[in-house]
C-alpha cells in the first residue's frame, strides 16, 4: 500500500461517516463500563435503530471518570454536548432532543479547565474514534506514519525523529527512547525483538489500560515503527490479564491489522515483515520489571537478573531486544507523523511532549488526563483536578506509585518533570497520581505502599525479600503507637540498605515511599511515637510478639 | 538459567582493586579475578561453576567513587575501573543483610549440624554480627526427612539456590524449583511433593553438598557433623563446558 492508496482510504471512510446528523458517543472505557455504560449504550442503540440519521458508537475513554457513565452529542454544525452520570432511563430524553435544545439536566460543561487545559497527543483519538473499528482509525490519519516510514523512510530517518524527539521512557525510569532504539538497531546479529509492556500495576493507575482499550491501533503501529527501525521482525504485547477488555481490543486489533496488511509478511508489499503476539501477566507486579518481564515471556518464574547485560545487549532468549512502554509506544506514531522537532517544542528542556496522569484519590474530577511536561502540580491537582472535595484540605499528593514519593502543598509550584520530581524525593513514575487530604496517616500510606512492595516481591534478592518484611512490621508497630525512637531509626537505617543494594527496581525504590514521608511528615512519625510514651500507651503483653531490638540476641554459637 | 553476556573478542585489561593494581581477562566477573588475586569479597550465592544469581547482594562493591553499587559476581571487568570492595558503608550494608538473613528463618547454630562449617555463621563472624537488630520473624517452618539419605530443613535454609543450579545444571535432572513470592518463597522438589517422592531426583547429593548451611544435610549427622565435600565442582563444571564447545 501506497500513502495515496491509504489517504483514499481514509477519505472513502470519512465520507461514509458523513451520512449521520448525529453522532452519539458513549464511553465504553471500563470505568465508564463498571458504571453502567453498556446498558446506556444498549437503550441508545434500541431506541435510534431505525433513525438513519443517528449512529451511536461506543468510543475510548473520555477521561472524566468521576461522571461516568459519558456520552457526548455531535450534531451536524453544532457544538459537541457532553452528557455525564447518564442513566439507562436517560436514554429516551437524550434520543428526543437530538436536533432540538440539549437536556440541561445531564449536562456536563465541557468548557470546564479539566477538558480547556489539556493537551492531547496520546489520547488524541480517545473518546473519539470506536476502538473495535479499524477504518476509525485509519480516518483519523491511523497508519500514516507507518504505511510512510516503510515505503518512503530509511530505518535511520525513524531513528533520527525519535532521537530528535526527545521522547522519554514513559514507564517510570524517563531513559531516552532515541538513545535506547540506536543501540539496540546496532547491536549484530539477525533476530531482534520489540517488547512492549502493558503490566501496570502501581495502585491507582490506569494509564495503559486507558490506551490499549481506547486505541489500541496507535501501540501497533508504534511497535511496528520501532521494530522497522530497529530491523526486528518479531514483537510481544505483554499485558496483565487483569484487563480482559484490553486484551479482547488488542487481540482485535493485531487481527484486523494484519488483514489491512499493517502487520505481517511483506508490510504495505515491502520487504519488511513483523508480527505480534499478546502474552498475558499472571498478576506478578514484577513482572513489569523488565528482566522479570522477559523471563515471563520466555515461560520461566518472573524474577529479574542483574543488569548488565541490558535487554538490548541481551534479552529474550538471548537476543537483542527493545522494551518500552504502552505510552511510550502510543507517542511514536504522531512523532513520525509530525516529525520530532514538533514533538520536541512540547515541554520543558529536558522531559519532551506531554504525559498521560490517572488522578485518584480526594480529588473532584477523577479520571485520566493528558498535560504537557512542565506544567505545575497545583495546576494538575487544582484546575484541571478541581481540587479536593468541599470540606476536605489538601495535604498530600502522591506520585509514582510504590516507588514513588508523597509531595505536600509547598511543592505543588514544582513543574512536573523526570528530574525535578526525583529531585523533590519522588518520581514521575508511569504516571499515577493520588491526592489525599487531611484524613489520611502519612505513617499509614507509607505502611500501605510497604505492604504492597512486600506483597509483591519476588523473593530473589534478600534485602528485598527480608527488609520490606522488617520494614512493614516496624511501620506497622508505629502506626499502631507502639513504636520506640530506635525503631524510627532502624526504620531508616533499613530504607538506606534496601534502596542501596536490592537486585532491580522493585526494591530500590520501596523505600520511596517512607523516605518521602520522613522528609516532608517526619512529625506524624514523631506524634506516633509519642504516643508510645503515654502511661497507657505501651504494648499489652500478649503482643510482644518481637523482642525489641534493644534487647540483642546472640545469633552465633 | 543466565550467564553475563560474553564479549565478542577477549583482551587483557588492567584495573584496581582496593588500590592494588591487577591483570584479568575482560570475559572475567570482578569477583573472579579478586579471588584469583586472593582479595576476599563476601559472597554466598556465588559459586564457581555454577551460573550467576545474584540475589543474595553481599558481593556489591563500589566502582570508581559512584553511589551505585555493583554486584562483582555479574560485573565484567573493564579496563581502568577502581573497585572498593571494603569501605566503612559496604561493611554497614552487608552486616544487615547477614541480620536480615538471620532474621528471616531459624538459624539456631548450636544446634545445627553444620555448626562450625557453616558459611552463614562464618560470615556473621567476618561482617561483625554479634547481635541481630531486626526482630526475628520465628515463623514455623517444616523439616522433610523423606528421602532415604538426605534430609531438607526449611529453618535453614537463605534461598541462595545453589541446589537448584547444582542439580538443574551439574547433574541435569531439576529436582529443585523455587516457588510462591516474597517471604513465603521456598525450594521444592518437584511439584512441591515430598523429597522422598520425587520421581527426578537422582539421589546424588550434590544439592546437599552444595548448601552452604545446614537446610541440606545427610541423615544421621548429629550438631556440627556434616562436612560438605565441593572438590567434584570444578571438574564437573569444566567437563560439561568443554561438552558443549
Amino acid at each position: 500500500m501506497q500513502l495515496e492508496e491509504l489517504s483514499e482510504l481514509a477519505a472513502e471512510i470519512q465520507e461514509s461517516q458523513q451520512h449521520c446528523d448525529h453522532c452519539v458517543r458513549v464511553c465504553m472505557a471500563a470505568g465508564c463500563q463498571s458504571s453502567g455504560a453498556k446498558v446506556v449504550f444498549d437503550a441508545l442503540s434500541e431506541k435510534t435503530a431505525e433513525s438513519e440519521h443517528v449512529c451511536v458508537k461506543g468510543v475510548g475513554c473520555m477521561g472524566l471518570c468521576a461522571a461516568g457513565p459519558l456520552v457526548e452529542v455531535t450534531s451536524r454544525g453544532q457544538a459537541p454536548v457532553m452528557y455525564q452520570q447518564v442513566t439507562e432511563a436517560d436514554a429516551q430524553e437524550v434520543v428526543d432532543s437530538l436536533g432540538g435544545a440539549p437536556v440541561e439536566r445531564l449536562r456536563c460543561p465541557s468548557d470546564m479547565p479539566f477538558f480547556t487545559s489539556q493537551h492531547k497527543i496520546v489520547l488524541e483519538n480517545s473518546g473519539v474514534i470506536d476502538p473495535e473499528q479499524i477504518k476509525e482509525y485509519i480516518a483519523a490519519d491511523g497508519y500514516r506514519a507507518l504505511v510512510h516510514a516503510v515505503t518512503e523512510m530509511t530505518p535511520a530517518e525513524v531513528l533520527r525523529e525519535v532521537d530528535v524527539s526527545g521522547l522519554r521512557g514513559r514507564g517510570g525510569g524517563g531513559y531516552p527512547a532515541g538513545l535506547k532504539w540506536s543501540t539496540v538497531s546496532k547491536m549484530p546479529g539477525g533476530d531482534k525483538f520489540v517488547v512492549c509492556n502493558g503490566d501496570e500495576g502501581d495502585p491507582g493507575a490506569f494509564m495503559d489500560r486507558a490506551v490499549l482499550e481506547s486505541d489500541p491501533h496507535r501501540v501497533i503501529e508504534g511497535m511496528v515503527l520501532a521494530g522497522y527501525a530497529v530491523g526486528a521482525a518479531h514483537g510481544f504485547i505483554y499485558v496483565r490479564a487483569e484487563y480482559p477488555l484490553a486484551v479482547e481490543r488488542l487481540t482485535k486489533a493485531i487481527r484486523d491489522a494484519t488483514k489491512q496488511g499493517f502487520l505481517g509478511q511483506n508490510i504495505c508489499e515491502t520487504r519488511f515483515s513483523f508480527d505480534i503476539e499478546i502474552r498475558l501477566g499472571a498478576g506478578a507486579f514484577v513482572c513489569g520489571e523488565e528482566t522479570a518481564l522477559m523471563a515471563s515471556i520466555e515461560g520461566r518464574r518472573g524474577q529479574p537478573r542483574p543488569r548488565p547485560p541490558y535487554p538490548a545487549q541481551s534479552g529474550l532468549w538471548g537476543y537483542s531486544t527493545l522494551i518500552n512502554n504502552v505510552e511510550t509506544f502510543a507517542n511514536i506514531p504522531p512523532i513520525i507523523r509530525r516529525g520530532g522537532a514538533w514533538f520536541a517544542s512540547i515541554g520543558t528542556e529536558k522531559s519532551k511532549g506531554t504525559k498521560v496522569f490517572a488522578l485518584a484519590g480526594r480529588i473532584r474530577n477523577t479520571g485520566l488526563i493528558e498535560v504537557p511536561m512542565g506544567i505545575t502540580l497545583r495546576d494538575i491537582v487544582f484546575t484541571i483536578g478541581g481540587g479536593v472535595p468541599e470540606g476536605s484540605q489538601f495535604k498530600a499528593v502522591q506520585t509514582g506509585g510504590p516507588s514513588g514519593g508523597c509531595l505536600p502543598e509547598e511543592f505543588l509550584d514544582l513543574p512536573v518533570d523526570y528530574d525535578t520530581l526525583r529531585q523533590a524525593g519522588s518520581i514521575m513514575g508511569s504516571g499515577g497520581m493520588i491526592v489525599m487530604d487531611q484524613t489520611s496517616s502519612m505513617v499509614d500510606v507509607a505502611r500501605y505502599f510497604m505492604e504492597f512492595c512486600m506483597d509483591e516481591s519476588c523473593g530473589k534478592c534478600v534485602p528485598c525479600r527480608a527488609g520490606t518484611h522488617q520494614m512493614h512490621a516496624l511501620l506497622d508497630k508505629i502506626a499502631q503507637g507502639h513504636g520506640s525512637v530506635k525503631d524510627l531509626a532502624l526504620l531508616e537505617e533499613l530504607c538506606e540498605v534496601v534502596r542501596a543494594m536490592s537486585l532491580c527496581g522493585l526494591g530500590q525504590t520501596a523505600p520511596n515511599p517512607v523516605l518521602s514521608t520522613l522528609q516532608h511528615f517526619r512529625m506524624e512519625y514523631v506524634a506516633k511515637l509519642q504516643e508510645h510514651a503515654l502511661p497507657d500507651g505501651g504494648p499489652p503483653a500478649s503482643e510482644r510478639s518481637a523482642t525489641p531490638p534493644a534487647e540483642s540476641q546472640e545469633t552465633t554459637s | 538459567m543466565m550467564k553475563p553476556a560474553t564479549p565478542s573478542q577477549v583482551r587483557v585489561v588492567t584495573f584496581k582493586i582496593n588500590d592494588r593494581d591487577v591483570s584479568a581477562r575482560s570475559d572475567e566477573t570482578i569477583l573472579q579475578v579478586a579471588r584469583e588475586n586472593g582479595i576476599r569479597i563476601p559472597s554466598l550465592c556465588y559459586v564457581e561453576g555454577l551460573s550467576v544469581w545474584g540475589a543474595c547482594r553481599l558481593c556489591l562493591i563500589e566502582l570508581n567513587g559512584d553511589s551505585r553499587l555493583l554486584a562483582a559476581c555479574s560485573t565484567r571487568v573493564e579496563e581502568g575501573m577502581e573497585v572498593l570492595t571494603d569501605t566503612d558503608r559496604l561493611r554497614r550494608y552487608r552486616r544487615m543483610i547477614v541480620e536480615l538473613l538471620f532474621a528471616e528463618r531459624n538459624h539456631v547454630c548450636a544446634v545445627c549440624v553444620s555448626n562450625g562449617r557453616c558459611e552463614l555463621q562464618n560470615l556473621a563472624q567476618e561482617c561483625g554480627v554479634d547481635h541481630v537488630r531486626v526482630p526475628y520473624r520465628t515463623a514455623v517452618y517444616h523439616v522433610d526427612a523423606s528421602h532415604d539419605w538426605f534430609r531438607l530443613d526449611h529453618n535453614r535454609c537463605v534461598l541462595c539456590t545453589r541446589c537448584v543450579r547444582a542439580c538443574d545444571e551439574i547433574e541435569g535432572a531439576h529436582t529443585w524449583d523455587t516457588m510462591g513470592r516474597g517471604i513465603n518463597c521456598q525450594v521444592i522438589t518437584d511439584l512441591a511433593k515430598p523429597w522422598g517422592e520425587s520421581k527426578s531426583c537422582t539421589g546424588c547429593g550434590k544439592c546437599v553438598q552444595m548448601c552452604p548451611t545446614g537446610a541440606l544435610v545427610r541423615h544421621g549427622t548429629s550438631v556440627g557433623e556434616m562436612e560438605k565435600d565441593r572438590g567434584f565442582l570444578p571438574y564437573l563444571s569444566r567437563m560439561r563446558e568443554a561438552e558443549w564447545e
